[in-house]
Protein backbone atom coordinates (compact mmCIF):
# COMPACT_ATOMS: atom_id res chain seq x y z
CA UNK A 1 0.00 0.00 0.00
CA UNK A 2 2.01 3.33 -1.48
CA UNK A 3 0.15 6.80 -0.93
CA UNK A 4 1.90 9.47 -2.70
CA UNK A 5 2.35 13.27 -1.41
CA UNK A 6 2.76 15.92 -4.29
CA UNK A 7 5.04 18.56 -3.57
CA UNK A 8 4.43 21.95 -5.20
CA UNK A 9 6.84 25.06 -5.10
CA UNK A 10 5.53 26.55 -1.60
CA UNK A 11 4.30 23.35 -0.45
CA UNK A 12 4.49 23.53 3.58
CA UNK A 13 2.87 20.64 4.87
CA UNK A 14 4.00 17.73 2.75
CA UNK A 15 6.60 16.40 5.20
CA UNK A 16 3.92 16.10 7.83
CA UNK A 17 1.44 14.22 5.26
CA UNK A 18 4.00 11.80 4.57
CA UNK A 19 4.60 11.20 8.28
CA UNK A 20 1.10 10.77 8.69
CA UNK A 21 1.04 8.12 5.90
CA UNK A 22 3.92 6.19 7.39
CA UNK A 23 2.21 6.58 11.43
CA UNK A 24 -0.79 5.05 9.97
CA UNK A 25 0.48 1.56 8.31
CA UNK A 26 1.52 2.52 4.44
CA UNK A 27 4.51 3.67 2.67
CA UNK A 28 4.77 7.02 1.93
CA UNK A 29 5.61 8.00 -1.00
CA UNK A 30 7.57 11.70 -2.25
CA UNK A 31 6.09 13.14 -5.52
CA UNK A 32 7.24 16.01 -7.69
CA UNK A 33 4.64 18.51 -9.34
CA UNK A 34 6.82 18.84 -12.28
CA UNK A 35 6.96 15.71 -13.23
CA UNK A 36 4.24 12.87 -14.98
CA UNK A 37 4.80 10.38 -13.12
CA UNK A 38 2.47 9.21 -10.09
CA UNK A 39 5.03 5.88 -9.55
CA UNK A 40 2.08 3.49 -9.19
CA UNK A 41 0.87 4.99 -6.17
CA UNK A 42 -2.65 3.37 -4.85
CA UNK A 43 -3.84 7.01 -3.05
CA UNK A 44 -2.56 10.58 -3.32
CA UNK A 45 -2.52 13.52 -0.95
CA UNK A 46 -2.24 16.99 -2.16
CA UNK A 47 -0.59 18.63 0.56
CA UNK A 48 -1.20 21.84 2.55
CA UNK A 49 0.54 25.37 2.03
CA UNK A 50 0.95 28.23 -0.17
CA UNK A 51 1.83 26.70 -3.66
CA UNK A 52 3.15 29.51 -5.97
CA UNK A 53 2.61 32.23 -3.14
CA UNK A 54 -1.32 31.91 -3.64
CA UNK A 55 -0.51 34.03 -6.73
CA UNK A 56 -3.36 34.53 -9.18
CA UNK A 57 -6.37 32.53 -6.52
CA UNK A 58 -5.22 30.28 -3.93
CA UNK A 59 -4.28 26.87 -5.69
CA UNK A 60 -4.71 28.23 -9.40
CA UNK A 61 -1.38 27.64 -10.49
CA UNK A 62 -0.85 24.28 -9.00
CA UNK A 63 -3.91 22.81 -10.36
CA UNK A 64 -2.38 23.61 -13.68
CA UNK A 65 0.95 21.55 -12.78
CA UNK A 66 2.44 19.63 -14.84
CA UNK A 67 1.18 16.26 -12.58
CA UNK A 68 -1.80 17.60 -12.70
CA UNK A 69 -3.19 15.63 -15.63
CA UNK A 70 -2.17 12.38 -14.17
CA UNK A 71 -3.95 13.19 -10.80
CA UNK A 72 -7.13 14.30 -13.07
CA UNK A 73 -6.80 11.18 -15.00
CA UNK A 74 -6.27 8.71 -11.61
CA UNK A 75 -9.07 10.92 -9.98
CA UNK A 76 -11.92 10.58 -12.71
CA UNK A 77 -10.78 6.37 -12.65
CA UNK A 78 -11.39 6.10 -8.76
CA UNK A 79 -8.17 6.89 -7.14
CA UNK A 80 -8.73 7.78 -3.43
CA UNK A 81 -7.30 11.79 -3.61
CA UNK A 82 -7.00 14.03 -0.29
CA UNK A 83 -7.17 17.76 -0.75
CA UNK A 84 -5.96 19.28 2.51
CA UNK A 85 -6.16 23.01 2.78
CA UNK A 86 -4.25 24.17 -0.01
CA UNK A 87 -4.35 20.80 -1.86
CA UNK A 88 -8.62 21.19 -1.42
CA UNK A 89 -8.27 25.06 -3.43
CA UNK A 90 -6.36 23.05 -6.11
CA UNK A 91 -9.06 20.30 -6.08
CA UNK A 92 -11.57 22.92 -6.42
CA UNK A 93 -9.59 24.94 -9.22
CA UNK A 94 -9.05 21.35 -10.86
CA UNK A 95 -13.08 20.79 -10.37
CA UNK A 96 -12.49 17.61 -9.11
CA UNK A 97 -14.86 18.79 -6.12
CA UNK A 98 -17.70 21.74 -6.56
CA UNK A 99 -17.25 25.17 -5.05
CA UNK A 100 -14.42 27.32 -5.06
CA UNK A 101 -12.62 29.26 -2.60
CA UNK A 102 -12.26 33.26 -1.14
CA UNK A 103 -10.77 34.85 1.71
CA UNK A 104 -11.84 34.01 5.42
CA UNK A 105 -14.58 36.41 6.03
CA UNK A 106 -12.82 37.75 9.63
CA UNK A 107 -10.15 39.20 6.62
CA UNK A 108 -7.56 37.40 8.70
CA UNK A 109 -5.22 34.10 8.78
CA UNK A 110 -6.58 31.36 11.53
CA UNK A 111 -5.41 29.35 13.32
CA UNK A 112 -7.20 27.23 16.06
CA UNK A 113 -8.44 23.36 16.97
CA UNK A 114 -11.24 23.11 15.11
CA UNK A 115 -14.15 20.79 15.93
CA UNK A 116 -15.73 19.46 12.91
CA UNK A 117 -19.18 17.03 12.23
CA UNK A 118 -17.96 13.80 10.02
CA UNK A 119 -21.76 14.00 7.40
CA UNK A 120 -20.57 11.10 5.29
CA UNK A 121 -18.13 8.10 6.52
CA UNK A 122 -18.66 6.83 2.87
CA UNK A 123 -15.85 8.42 1.25
CA UNK A 124 -12.74 6.51 0.73
CA UNK A 125 -11.09 8.79 3.46
CA UNK A 126 -14.05 8.88 6.19
CA UNK A 127 -15.40 4.96 6.67
CA UNK A 128 -13.46 4.70 10.05
CA UNK A 129 -15.38 7.58 11.89
CA UNK A 130 -18.93 7.21 12.43
CA UNK A 131 -21.39 9.26 10.82
CA UNK A 132 -22.19 12.54 13.10
CA UNK A 133 -19.20 12.13 14.34
CA UNK A 134 -17.65 14.91 16.25
CA UNK A 135 -13.68 15.06 15.52
CA UNK A 136 -10.93 17.84 16.67
CA UNK A 137 -8.12 18.53 14.26
CA UNK A 138 -6.02 21.74 13.76
CA UNK A 139 -6.95 24.48 10.99
CA UNK A 140 -4.75 26.73 9.39
CA UNK A 141 -5.96 29.20 6.92
CA UNK A 142 -6.21 32.40 4.79
CA UNK A 143 -8.73 32.05 2.07
CA UNK A 144 -10.83 28.84 3.47
CA UNK A 145 -14.14 30.17 2.84
CA UNK A 146 -15.46 27.20 0.54
CA UNK A 147 -18.62 29.36 -1.55
CA UNK A 148 -21.03 27.99 -4.55
CA UNK A 149 -23.98 28.86 -6.10
CA UNK A 150 -27.04 28.03 -4.14
CA UNK A 151 -28.02 25.49 -7.39
CA UNK A 152 -24.26 23.58 -6.82
CA UNK A 153 -24.85 23.65 -2.76
CA UNK A 154 -28.36 22.38 -2.59
CA UNK A 155 -26.78 19.69 -5.05
CA UNK A 156 -23.94 18.31 -2.83
CA UNK A 157 -26.11 19.02 0.06
CA UNK A 158 -29.00 16.26 -1.36
CA UNK A 159 -25.69 13.73 -2.64
CA UNK A 160 -24.21 13.68 0.74
CA UNK A 161 -20.88 15.05 -0.68
CA UNK A 162 -20.68 17.83 1.82
CA UNK A 163 -18.13 15.13 4.24
CA UNK A 164 -17.10 17.31 6.85
CA UNK A 165 -19.11 20.90 8.36
CA UNK A 166 -17.84 22.92 10.90
CA UNK A 167 -18.89 22.59 14.91
CA UNK A 168 -19.39 25.12 16.91
CA UNK A 169 -17.58 27.67 15.38
CA UNK A 170 -17.42 28.59 11.47
CA UNK A 171 -14.07 30.07 11.60
CA UNK A 172 -14.55 31.58 7.66
CA UNK A 173 -17.83 32.20 6.62
CA UNK A 174 -17.82 28.86 4.54
CA UNK A 175 -21.12 28.27 3.23
CA UNK A 176 -23.51 25.60 5.57
CA UNK A 177 -20.32 25.48 7.67
CA UNK A 178 -19.27 23.26 4.53
CA UNK A 179 -15.44 22.14 5.63
CA UNK A 180 -14.90 19.07 3.16
CA UNK A 181 -16.65 18.15 0.63
CA UNK A 182 -16.60 15.25 -2.20
CA UNK A 183 -16.89 14.31 -5.63
CA UNK A 184 -20.07 12.29 -6.80
CA UNK A 185 -17.77 9.09 -6.26
CA UNK A 186 -16.77 9.47 -3.09
CA UNK A 187 -13.43 8.69 -3.94
CA UNK A 188 -11.87 12.68 -3.98
CA UNK A 189 -12.42 14.70 -0.65
CA UNK A 190 -11.31 18.19 -0.23
CA UNK A 191 -11.11 19.47 3.42
CA UNK A 192 -9.78 22.85 4.66
CA UNK A 193 -8.34 21.28 8.70
CA UNK A 194 -5.17 19.40 8.42
CA UNK A 195 -5.88 15.75 9.30
CA UNK A 196 -2.17 15.26 9.24
CA UNK A 197 -1.56 17.16 12.46
CA UNK A 198 -3.49 15.25 14.56
CA UNK A 199 -2.09 12.15 14.49
CA UNK A 200 1.07 11.11 17.00
CA UNK A 201 0.94 11.71 21.18
CA UNK A 202 2.37 14.82 22.17
CA UNK A 203 1.32 16.55 18.85
CA UNK A 204 -2.18 16.98 17.89
CA UNK A 205 -4.90 18.93 19.61
CA UNK A 206 -5.78 18.96 23.31
CA UNK A 207 -8.13 16.33 24.47
CA UNK A 208 -10.47 16.45 27.58
CA UNK A 209 -8.37 13.80 29.49
CA UNK A 210 -4.71 15.11 27.94
CA UNK A 211 -2.97 18.28 26.75
CA UNK A 212 -2.02 17.37 22.61
CA UNK A 213 -3.35 13.79 22.15
CA UNK A 214 -5.79 14.28 19.68
CA UNK A 215 -4.78 11.86 17.20
CA UNK A 216 -8.38 12.05 14.90
CA UNK A 217 -6.53 12.75 12.22
CA UNK A 218 -5.44 9.35 11.93
CA UNK A 219 -8.43 7.80 10.86
CA UNK A 220 -8.20 9.57 7.47
CA UNK A 221 -5.45 7.37 6.32
CA UNK A 222 -6.44 4.70 8.33
CA UNK A 223 -9.71 4.60 6.35
CA UNK A 224 -7.82 4.99 2.78
CA UNK A 225 -5.50 2.12 3.85
CA UNK A 226 -8.64 -0.32 4.50
CA UNK A 227 -10.32 1.11 1.50
CA UNK A 228 -7.43 0.16 -1.18
CA UNK A 229 -7.00 -3.06 0.45
CA UNK A 230 -10.45 -4.00 1.08
CA UNK B 1 3.57 44.89 -29.18
CA UNK B 2 -0.20 44.84 -28.47
CA UNK B 3 -1.52 44.62 -25.22
CA UNK B 4 -4.64 43.92 -24.28
CA UNK B 5 -6.03 44.46 -20.71
CA UNK B 6 -8.24 42.01 -18.78
CA UNK B 7 -10.08 43.07 -15.81
CA UNK B 8 -11.65 40.46 -13.56
CA UNK B 9 -14.16 41.31 -10.28
CA UNK B 10 -15.95 39.10 -7.75
CA UNK B 11 -19.36 38.53 -8.66
CA UNK B 12 -21.72 40.73 -7.05
CA UNK B 13 -23.20 38.34 -4.42
CA UNK B 14 -19.58 37.38 -3.40
CA UNK B 15 -18.73 39.05 -0.42
CA UNK B 16 -15.74 40.99 -0.92
CA UNK B 17 -13.50 40.94 2.46
CA UNK B 18 -10.89 43.21 0.95
CA UNK B 19 -13.43 46.09 -0.44
CA UNK B 20 -14.79 46.07 2.61
CA UNK B 21 -12.20 46.54 4.41
CA UNK B 22 -11.27 49.81 2.18
CA UNK B 23 -14.35 50.93 2.39
CA UNK B 24 -13.98 51.01 6.47
CA UNK B 25 -11.18 52.79 6.22
CA UNK B 26 -12.57 55.53 3.94
CA UNK B 27 -15.21 55.92 6.01
CA UNK B 28 -12.79 56.33 9.57
CA UNK B 29 -10.76 59.12 7.26
CA UNK B 30 -14.07 60.96 6.66
CA UNK B 31 -14.52 59.94 3.24
CA UNK B 32 -17.79 59.07 4.48
CA UNK B 33 -19.80 59.40 1.27
CA UNK B 34 -18.29 57.02 -0.39
CA UNK B 35 -20.29 53.93 0.55
CA UNK B 36 -18.67 50.60 -1.02
CA UNK B 37 -15.44 49.49 -2.20
CA UNK B 38 -14.91 46.25 -4.57
CA UNK B 39 -11.52 45.04 -5.77
CA UNK B 40 -11.00 42.96 -8.70
CA UNK B 41 -7.88 42.44 -11.02
CA UNK B 42 -6.01 43.75 -13.79
CA UNK B 43 -4.07 41.65 -16.02
CA UNK B 44 -2.06 43.20 -19.13
CA UNK B 45 -0.99 40.57 -21.71
CA UNK B 46 1.34 41.34 -23.96
CA UNK B 47 0.59 39.35 -27.60
CA UNK B 48 3.86 38.23 -29.84
CA UNK B 49 3.14 39.16 -33.61
CA UNK B 50 -0.05 39.75 -35.50
CA UNK B 51 -3.17 40.37 -33.48
CA UNK B 52 -5.83 37.67 -35.34
CA UNK B 53 -9.28 36.36 -34.22
CA UNK B 54 -8.13 33.71 -33.25
CA UNK B 55 -5.96 35.25 -30.63
CA UNK B 56 -9.01 37.31 -29.58
CA UNK B 57 -11.03 33.80 -28.89
CA UNK B 58 -7.33 32.66 -27.60
CA UNK B 59 -7.45 35.00 -24.67
CA UNK B 60 -10.92 34.90 -24.10
CA UNK B 61 -10.56 31.30 -23.39
CA UNK B 62 -7.41 32.37 -20.96
CA UNK B 63 -9.55 34.71 -19.65
CA UNK B 64 -12.50 32.88 -18.65
CA UNK B 65 -10.52 29.49 -17.48
CA UNK B 66 -7.64 30.58 -16.48
CA UNK B 67 -7.19 34.28 -15.35
CA UNK B 68 -10.37 34.05 -13.96
CA UNK B 69 -12.44 31.28 -11.61
CA UNK B 70 -16.23 31.13 -12.95
CA UNK B 71 -17.32 30.17 -9.64
CA UNK B 72 -16.42 33.25 -8.01
CA UNK B 73 -15.69 35.60 -10.86
CA UNK B 74 -16.22 37.75 -13.86
CA UNK B 75 -14.72 38.62 -16.75
CA UNK B 76 -15.68 42.09 -17.10
CA UNK B 77 -13.74 43.15 -20.01
CA UNK B 78 -11.02 42.52 -22.17
CA UNK B 79 -9.39 45.52 -24.24
CA UNK B 80 -7.14 45.64 -26.63
CA UNK B 81 -4.37 48.90 -25.73
CA UNK B 82 -1.71 50.69 -27.92
CA UNK B 83 1.58 49.58 -26.29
Amino acid sequence: MRIGVITFPGSLDDRDALRAIRIAGAEPVSLWHGEHDLQGVDALVLPGGFSYGDYLRAGAIASHAPIMSEVIDAANKGMPVLGICNGFQMLAEARLVPGAHTRNDVQHFVRRDQHLIVENNTTAWTTKFSAGEEINIPLKNADGRFIADADTIRRIEDNGQVTFRYFGVNPNGSADDIAGVSNERGNVVGLMPHPEHAVEPGFGPDTATHMRSGLDGLRFFTSVIERVLA
Amino acid sequence: MPVFVVEVMPKPEILDPQGKAVAGALSRLGHSEFSAVRMGKRFEVTVEGPVTDATRAQLEEIAREILSNQVIEDVVSITEVTA
